[in-house]
C-alpha cells in the first residue's frame, strides 16, 4: 500500500510537470491562432511576441491557458491529447473490428515486433554461439571479442541506411533487413553475458569435473550452461529492448510506410506531435511488455531448474 | 616362491608412494616451493591426516595426488601408476571445503554427476543414490536442493557424491572446516563409520589437531616455507573410536606429539 502511494505520487508529479510544460512550450501558437481568430492578447502582433519570454505571456494572456492543452497540433502535446491519440488508434479501432487496419498502432506495432522477434532471435543464437567460442577457443576470445566491442562504438542511426542499401543491392528487402539491424543491436548485451555466465563456475568445480574425468563436452552441458543462466537472461532483457530500437531505427532509413518507426517519420514530415508521443509511448508500452514477459520465463526456468527459492 | 608372493602383496598394499617430491610455483614474487622433499607411503586403508599452518603444502600434496597439480620433481605413482593415469581411471573421490552443490540439481541428481558422467546406466545410478544416501544418512532428502539444506548435511552430500562411483581413494580438503565444533564432532564419528564399511583409503587434509588425531591410522605433520614433512605418527589408537577415546591418556600423547613437531617445524623460520 505505502510503496503505491509513493509509485502514484511520482507518477502524478510527472504529469503535473507535463502539464506545466506545455503552458511555455504551446503558448506562442496558441496566442498567434487566438489573435487570428478575434481574441484579445497581450500583446498585440506575433511579431512584438516573438522576443517576449514565454512564462511572462502565460501570465498575460491566462484566458488561453486552456488551449494550450487543446491544440491540433502542438509543439509539446499533453498527456491526455496522447491518451486520446493512443485510444483512438488502438482500443477504438478494436471496437470497430479494424484491429490490423493501416491506422491502427497494432498493426503498426506487430509490424515492428514482427521485425524486433525475428532480429532478437538471430542476435541471441548469435550471441550464445559466439560466447561458446569464446570461451573455449582462446584464439576467438583475442579475435572476436575486440570487433564485438567495437561494432558497438558506431552509431546504429549511422550504419542501418548502409545495411539496407547493401542488402537491397542484393536482393534482401523486406523484413530481413530490419531484423539484422536489430540482431546488430541485440546480440551484444548476449555475448558479453553469456561469455560471464559460461565463465561463472569457479576452480574448484572445474577441479571436481577432472577428478570424475569428465570430457569438455560434459563439463558444458552439465556445469557451464547450466550456471550460465542466471546471466543470460539478465543480457536477454537488454537484448530484447535493444532489438527493439534497432527495428524502430530500422524503419527510419527506408522510408517505411508500416512500423512504429514509419509512424514517427510520419508525424515529423506532417507536424502531428500527437502522432509522434503515441507511437513513441506504444514503442515503450511494448518494450515494457517484453521485459515483463521475459522476466516470467525466467522466474518459471529458475524455479524449474530449483534456483529461484 | 614365499617372498616373491610377500612383495607382490607389498607392492599392492601401497597405494601412494612418493619419492623425493618436490613443486616450486612460479609466483610474482619468486618461485615459492610448496613441496620440497617430500617421501610418503600411504596403505591400502589407511586413514592419513596431513595437519599443520597454512602454506605447509597440504593441500597442494593432495591435489598432487589427485593430478590437479603436476610435480616439478621426485616420483609419485598411485595404485602403481602415474596420478593422471589414475585419475583417467576414476580412482579418486574428492571433496572439497565448499560443498560445490550444483544449485539447479536436488541432492540426489548432484550424486548422480558423476555417475552420469561415467555413463552408469539409470537403474544403477538410483540404486546407488539410494545407498549412499543411506550411507552418510540423508535417506528421504534425494528431493531436497541444496539451499533447502544447513551446511553440515550439505557437507555430507558432496561426501555422498564422492562415494557413489567406485573410487578406493577419497580425498578430503579440509571438509569440515567451515562447520561448527559440535556438528564437526558428529561427522568425524560419522566419517569413521563409513571408512569402517566401505573400507576406502583416505586422505585428509585439517587444521584440528584433535580431529587429525581422532580420525587417522597416521598423522602426517608438515610446516612451510619449503613445505614438507617434519613427522609421520603411526596412531596406536584401536580402529573404533568412540568420541570420549579423546580423553584416555594415549589420545593425549599423540595429539602432544603433533603439537610438538608443528612447534618444532615453526621454530625453523
Amino acid at each position: 500500500m505505502k510503496t503505491l502511494i509513493a509509485v502514484l505520487t511520482v507518477l502524478s508529479v510527472i504529469i503535473a510537470f507535463w502539464y506545466a510544460a506545455c503552458l511555455p512550450m504551446n503558448i506562442k501558437g496558441v496566442l498567434t491562432e487566438a489573435e487570428r481568430a478575434g481574441a484579445e492578447v497581450t500583446p498585440a502582433g506575433a511579431k512584438e511576441r516573438r522576443d517576449l519570454g514565454e512564462f511572462g505571456l502565460v501570465l498575460d494572456n491566462s484566458f488561453a491557458i486552456p488551449a494550450t492543452w487543446a491544440q491540433d497540433r502542438p509543439r509539446l502535446p499533453a498527456p491526455h491529447q496522447v491518451a486520446q491519440e493512443l485510444w483512438k488508434t488502438t482500443g477504438a479501432m478494436v471496437l470497430k473490428g479494424k484491429m490490423m487496419s493501416k491506422r491502427s498502432l497494432f498493426y503498426h506495432g506487430w509490424v515492428t515486433l514482427s521485425a524486433t522477434l525475428l532480429g532478437f532471435a538471430i542476435g541471441t543464437g548469435l550471441g550464445i554461439l559466439l560466447a561458446v567460442g569464446i570461451v573455449h577457443s582462446r584464439v576467438m576470445d583475442m579475435s572476436v571479442m575486440p570487433w564485438a566491442i567495437v561494432s558497438q562504438t558506431i552509431p546504429i542511426i549511422a550504419l542501418a541506411p548502409m545495411i539496407i542499401v547493401v542488402l537491397y543491392s542484393i536482393g534482401v528487402q523486406g523484413i530481413l533487413p530490419k531484423a539484422i539491424i536489430s540482431a546488430y543491436l541485440s546480440f551484444f548485451p548476449v555475448v558479453v553475458g553469456m561469455v560471464k555466465g559460461l565463465r561463472s563456475p569457479d576452480g574448484m568445480q572445474l577441479d571436481l569435473l577432472r577428478t570424475y574425468n569428465a570430457s569438455t563436452n560434459q563439463g558444458f552441458w552439465k556445469l557451464r550452461l547450466p550456471a550460465s543462466m542466471p546471466y543470460l537472461f539478465a543480457s536477454l532483457k537488454i537484448g530484447i529492448a535493444a532489438s527493439l530500437v534497432g527495428a524502430i531505427v530500422g524503419e527510419l532509413p527506408t522510408g517505411a510506410v508500416a512500423g512504429l518507426g514509419a509512424r514517427l517519420l510520419g508525424g515529423s514530415y506532417y507536424g502531428q506531435t500527437v502522432q509522434i508521443w503515441s507511437a513513441l509511448f506504444a514503442a515503450a508500452i511494448l518494450a515494457a511488455c517484453l521485459v515483463a514477459l521475459l522476466g516470467l520465463i525466467e522466474r518459471s526456468v529458475l524455479k524449474r531448474m530449483g534456483m529461484g527459492a | 616362491m614365499n617372498i616373491e608372493t610377500t612383495t607382490q602383496a607389498d607392492a599392492t598394499k601401497a597405494v601412494v608412494e612418493a619419492r623425493n617430491l618436490d613443486l616450486v610455483f612460479p609466483t610474482n614474487d619468486g618461485p615459492v616451493q610448496a613441496l620440497k622433499d617430500v617421501n610418503l607411503t600411504i596403505n591400502k586403508g589407511d586413514f592419513v591426516s596431513f595437519i599443520g599452518p597454512s602454506g605447509c603444502g597440504k593441500t597442494t600434496f593432495l591435489r598432487v595426488m589427485a593430478a590437479l597439480e603436476q610435480p616439478t620433481g621426485g616420483e609419485i605413482t598411485v595404485n602403481g601408476m602415474s596420478p593422471d593415469e589414475a585419475r583417467r581411471q576414476r580412482a579418486y573421490g574428492y571433496v572439497f571445503q565448499a560443498s560445490g552443490l550444483y544449485p539447479w540439481r536436488n541432492i540426489a541428481r548432484n550424486i548422480k554427476l558423476p555417475l552420469e558422467i561415467m555413463g552408469y546406466s539409470k537403474a544403477e545410478q538410483d540404486k546407488r543414490v539410494n545407498e549412499v544416501l543411506e550411507l552418510v544418512e540423508l535417506s528421504g532428502f534425494g528431493g531436497k536442493y541444496p539451499w533447502q539444506l544447513s551446511g553440515g548435511m550439505q557437507q555430507r552430500a558432496s561426501i555422498a557424491r564422492a562415494l557413489a562411483f567406485d573410487a578406493d581413494i577419497l580425498l578430503m580438503d579440509e571438509p569440515f572446516g567451515a562447520l561448527d565444533e559440535i556438528v564437526r564432532d558428529h561427522l568425524n564419528e560419522q566419517l569413521l563409520k563409513l571408512w569402517a564399511r566401505t573400507n576406502k583409503t583416505i586422505g585428509f587434509v585439517t587444521h584440528s589437531i584433535p580431529e587429525a588425531v581422532y580420525l587417522s591410522t597416521k598423522i602426517v605433520v608438515m610446516s612451510p616455507r619449503p613445505g614438507r614433512i617434519t613427522d609421520v605418527i603411526e596412531s596406536p589408537l584401536p580402529k573404533e573410536r568412540p568420541l570420549d577415546i579423546r580423553d584416555s591418556p594415549e589420545f593425549i600423547e599423540i595429539a602432544h606429539r603433533v603439537r610438538e613437531g608443528l612447534r618444532a617445524g615453526h621454530s625453523d623460520d
